[in-house]
């Protein structure tokens, strides 16, 4: 029957896009799930840090860290944390937004931004933004390597043992739960020490070997290394969240849409039917 | 009961042990240490080696790459390295780092045009809005 044909034509193709964006949401399902994991394993080695430095802070230390004192805030040094791929609803232009409203406020108080970008959305819109650009890496995969990072952390630590950026910020989504992924701007440099310094009941220091600034240097840089690692591994968990509410909504929305294209269909079929028929009894009558 | 002392060991990837131990050594950069309980407070640097814990039962061995111990008196924490690592292998990364970003961006502007960026962030906030309202609207 020729009715309807383009109709026909149209639901099927509405189905295979729907085939396509269910099997995506359950891929981003199963990825999220394993994120997840990924985020939680790596948490031990943030905290353990987190408490060597703050019993280092606490121990009676004759060489005091740059990364641990404060200094005059001029220029800034921020990586942007963003996925490699599309398809993830508002995730990184909400990110972006967020940025873009920091990066004006520190033009507003006329200090010098230096950045840098990690995934190829974030590469992207820092190339279409301009400004200056030091580092990028792109590519992580879904099971980001350290030691892939290692290169863009060690490039702004330069910058920071250089005197050339004052403070060193992180721009990256956390996740809050599947529906909620919060962009934020979190500061990495100088480390934030307050509440370290609360408890001084008794002064002591390690046996350092080889000697505190190279066991100091080595550790701070791990401990910033590992929180830059932190919001990769966030802003992924963050991805395959957004990525399978939105792919959900893609395939309700093709539902319904298949639905109504079937609904137009009957009704043509229908139409035609009757009008054959009138035809016919109408053919009849007047023999 | 013999005396025992907590032993963590983790990398940047994952916890690696956690644990009672009577003894551990560790790959110190000036040579073997051997940690029992009591030790008195040390922080170390590692370099790549083994990692070895005797509990009560047996002994168990762990390969690390390098990293950082710190000892408290009852406590033992190892921050493993996930990579191998040298000076020079993380400013041959730094520096490939730096030539992407110099790849990538190589037609950019020397100031940051907010306004193009502001405008291009409204668009997509734009379109964001459109769809949800033609959700509701269905």
């Amino acid at each position: 029957m020729a009715v309807g044909k383009e109709i026909k034509t149209k639901i099927t193709s509405v189905k295979s896009t729907q085939k396509i964006t269910r099997a995506m949401e359950m891929v981003a399902a199963s990825k999220m799930r394993k994120t997840q994991e990924r985020v939680l394993a790596a948490r031990p080695y943030a905290k353990k840090m987190g408490q060597v430095i703050r019993h280092l802070a606490q121990a009676n230390s004759e060489y005091k860290h740059p990364y641990l004192s404060e200094r005059k805030n001029e220029r800034v040094g921020v990586i942007l944390i963003s996925s490699d791929r599309g398809l993830c609803g508002g995730l990184n232009s909400n990110l972006f937004r967020k940025f873009v409203a920091q990066l004006k406020q520190w033009h507003e108080a006329d200090t010098e931004i230096v950045m840098a970008s990690i995934g190829s959305k974030g590469e992207g819109f820092l190339g279409r933004l301009g400004g200056n650009v030091v580092g990028s890496v792109t590519h992580l995969g879904e099971t980001p390597a350290l030691e892939d990072l290692i290169g863009i952390v060690k490039t702004m630590l330069d910058l920071y043992d250089e005197g050339k950026i004052d403070r060193f910020y992180i721009a990256h989504n956390d996740y809050v739960n599947t529906m909620t992924q919060k962009p934020q701007v979190v500061q990495v440099l100088p480390v934030y020490t307050e509440e370290l310094e609360e408890q001084l009941t008794h002064h002591w220091d390690y046996i350092y070997e080889p000697d505190a600034k190279e066991v100091l240097d080595q550790l701070l840089t791990r401990y910033i290394e590992s929180l830059v690692y932190q919001g990769v591994l966030e802003n992924n968990a963050c991805e395959q969240a957004a990525r399978m509410v939105a792919m959900k909504s893609a395939s309700d929305n093709a539902g319904e849409l298949i639905d109504e294209l079937q609904l137009v269909y009957n009704k043509a079929r229908q139409a035609s039917i009757t009008q054959e028929l009138s035809e016919i009894v109408a053919g009849a009558a007047a023999v | 009961m013999s005396m025992t002392i907590h032993v963590d060991i983790v990398s940047a990837e994952e916890e690696i042990y956690s644990g009672l131990a009577e003894m551990v050594f560790a790959p110190g950069i000036l040579g073997e240490l051997g940690i029992a309980p009591r030790h008195a407070p040390l922080v170390s640097q590692l370099k790549a080696g083994e990692v070895r814990v005797k509990t009560d039962k047996e002994e168990l061995d762990f390969f690390i790459s390098g990293g950082i111990l710190e000892v408290q008196p009852h406590l033992v924490t190892v921050l493993s390295d996930t990579a191998i690592r040298a000076a020079d292998l993380d400013e041959a990364k730094a520096l490939e780092a730096k030539k992407r970003a110099e790849e990538a961006l190589a037609d950019k502007a020397s100031d940051i045009d907010y306004a193009k960026a502001q405008a291009e962030l409204a668009e997509a906030a734009a379109q964001l809005n459109a769809i949800s309202r033609l959700r509701k609207l269905r």
